[in-house]
């Protein structure tokens, strides 16, 4: 028996398998065990009730794509009624992604959802690439992300996890800010903030005209923010970006990912995650390994040696 | 899994599954328009009318669709497990679609959404359907027919060359009228001296179309105004089908409030009263 189970600061997850926020909902209960994943991450939901951004809200890509949904929300009473009951039937913890317009609502927020029954931690969307103008959001800096984070950690004795950007070049920085502020995770991270243009009309693809990419193009990039990440901090780090196999998901586990979310990838298959568990039991089994947290951070980034001759 | 219809009787609906599907022909009916016929047993070929699927079409050449496609089951059937598309080769997932050839095999995911709701009381039922709209409509033939209720099918193409589905509706006993581009009785004003003729002459009870945002403006004032039941199929981008990404959304008017609605989960059906002009 392979042990696939990791921790997350605190919280036991049997493995490291969970959905992003965005990618995920009771629908998806026919075509998926939950039971099976390692953790529930639901959509950013909000205190009020928000309608979302104009459409188109999606398009495709080569080999991926691109969305600004801008975070429909029915308000977090709807939410705390209907959808966390619905949950509790599951024995994978509820993870409730947030988002809100200021620290403060972030932390008002936060310590309503330490009430609920069912709700086993809270992940910090402040890096959505489509709520604010051009993508600003509170993870785009160190100090807005610290000032967030502290005010929710002073507000909630849940599991917090801080969802980062990889739009910011500081992303390490942030990361250390979070840390210091009291987060038990962050993952790593939110889309990355792209244009699209339709060159018959001369307009963006997309109704919010900026929106964030995902899917395969983005992996490689992530990987690398996760190693840096990884690299820098204690808390653990969970690995978001293109991830639609086992393979990926190790990649990411070896650049130093506790855990991994897997987002674009349900919607074009929505049995993805649920197999990419078997797989990487198959894997463990294939290398020897007893347990998959054993290759977490085990990368060997030893440099490879000097080619040594001139052109 | 049984849901409760909006006119509180109870119906059976199956939830969807991802299929792996067999293709057993996919051939031209006319110069345009391809029939897939898919062996899909399990869940698909539970599909109701107004139900969806959402295909994994395959790439061809440079076309590679990354989000798969939405496509209204045209036919399903549990007898024999089949399971069929009536397509237009229109953008990348269709080109992929036509290149399916007897025995290869497709990713269906569905039966998708919520599809027509029909009230065993109706004596008669009108629709009016033109283009790839027809595709979505033509599985009401059946369902009418079990039910008893009399149908006329107001076929609207190009040409007599052009209709589609005028044999399907016809053995199941449905009234066809023809309107055409090619003689003008496909005009605006045409089909509606039509629908009143046929509402008034066969007490038609409620009213039915897909796509056309001109036939659906049509439908939705002649339904307001004589007090029938209607009911619109719409379509929508969308990518995961199952109510989780939130990209095909629409705006829809209950009790005097806009709601937005996710077209791939409260519809694709959706009543005439809510749909907005």
């Amino acid at each position: 028996m392979i042990d696939l189970s990791v921790n997350i600061g605190g919280l036991r997850l049997k493995n490291p398998v969970m959905p992003a926020s965005g990618t995920f909902a009771e629908e998806l209960t026919h075509l998926l065990d939950f039971n099976g994943l390692g953790a529930l991450v639901t959509k950013t939901i909000t205190s009020e009730k928000r309608t979302g951004n104009p459409m188109p809200r999606v398009c495709e890509l080569a080999d991926g794509m691109m969305n600004a949904i801008g975070i429909p929300s029915k308000g977090a009473d709807l939410f705390i009624d209907k959808v966390v009951p619905f949950y509790r039937d599951f024995d994978s913890p509820l993870i409730v992604s947030i988002s809100a317009p200021t620290a403060q609502g972030f932390a008002e927020l936060a310590a309503r959802l330490s009430d609920v029954p069912g709700i086993a931690g809270i992940e910090a969307n402040i890096s959505c690439p489509n709520l604010e103008a051009h993508g600003e959001s509170f993870g785009m800096h160190a100090d807005s992300t610290r000032q967030v984070v502290k005010l929710m950690r002073a507000n909630t004795s849940l599991p917090l996890w801080v969802k980062l950007t990889p739009n910011s070049g500081e992303i390490v920085d942030i990361a250390l800010g979070a840390q210091d502020e009291g987060a038990d995770a962050v993952v790593v991270g939110n889309t990355l903030l792209g244009l699209s243009i339709d060159i018959e009309k001369g307009r963006a693809r997309l109704g919010n005209f900026m929106g964030g990419i995902s899917g395969a193009m983005i992996k490689p990039l992530m990987v690398r923010l996760t190693y840096q990440c990884a690299k820098a901090l204690q808390i653990p780090v969970i690995g978001c970006g293109g991830i639609a196999t086992a393979d990926d998901a190790l990649e990411f586990i070896y650049a130093g990912a506790t855990a991994v979310q897997v987002g674009t990838a349900t919607f074009i298959h929505p049995k993805t995650m649920n197999l990419m568990v078997n797989e990487l039991e198959v894997f463990c089994r294939r290398k020897g390994i007893s347990r998959l947290s054993s290759l977490i951070g085990s990368l060997d980034d030893s440099p490879a040696a000097a080619f040594g001759a001139l052109p | 899994m049984i849901g409760i219809s909006s006119c509180c009787k109870v119906i059976a609906v199956t939830p969807p599954n991802d299929t792996l599907a067999v293709v057993l022909s996919n051939e031209w009916v006319n110069d345009e328009y391809k029939r897939l016929v898919l062996q899909a047993d399990g869940a698909a070929c539970h599909s109701q009318p107004g139900q969806f699927f959402n295909l994994l079409c395959p790439s061809e050449g440079e076309h590679k669709p990354f989000f798969r496609r939405p496509m209204s089951t045209y036919k399903a059937s549990p007898v024999s497990g089949q399971v069929e598309f009536l397509y237009k080769v229109t953008g990348k997932g269709t080109f992929g679609l036509e290149t399916l050839t007897e025995r290869q095999t497709l990713e269906i995911l569905g039966p998708l959404g919520k599809g027509f709701d029909l009230d065993p009381q109706w004596r008669h039922m009108t629709i009016v359907a033109r283009g790839v709209g027809l595709a979505t409509l033509a599985p009401l033939a059946e369902a009418a027919h079990a039910l008893g209720i009399k149908l006329t099918a107001v076929l609207s193409a190009r040409s007599e060359k052009s209709l589609l589905s005028r044999e399907r509706f016809a053995s199941l006993g449905a009234d066809v009228i023809a309107v055409l581009d090619e003689d003008g009785s496909s005009s605006l004003e045409n089909i509606e001296s039509v629908l009143r003729e046929v509402i008034a002459r066969e007490g038609s009870n409620a009213l039915f179309t897909c796509g056309s945002k001109r036939l659906t403006r049509l439908l939705k004032r002649l339904s307001g105004e004589l007090g029938l039941a209607g009911q619109v199929a719409l379509e929508q981008q969308m990518v995961c089908g199952l109510g989780m990404c939130q990209c095909c959304v629409d705006v829809f008017e209950v009790d005097g409030l806009k709601i937005g609605k996710r077209v791939c989960l409260e519809g694709p059906v959706f009543d005439l009263e809510e749909v907005l002009e």
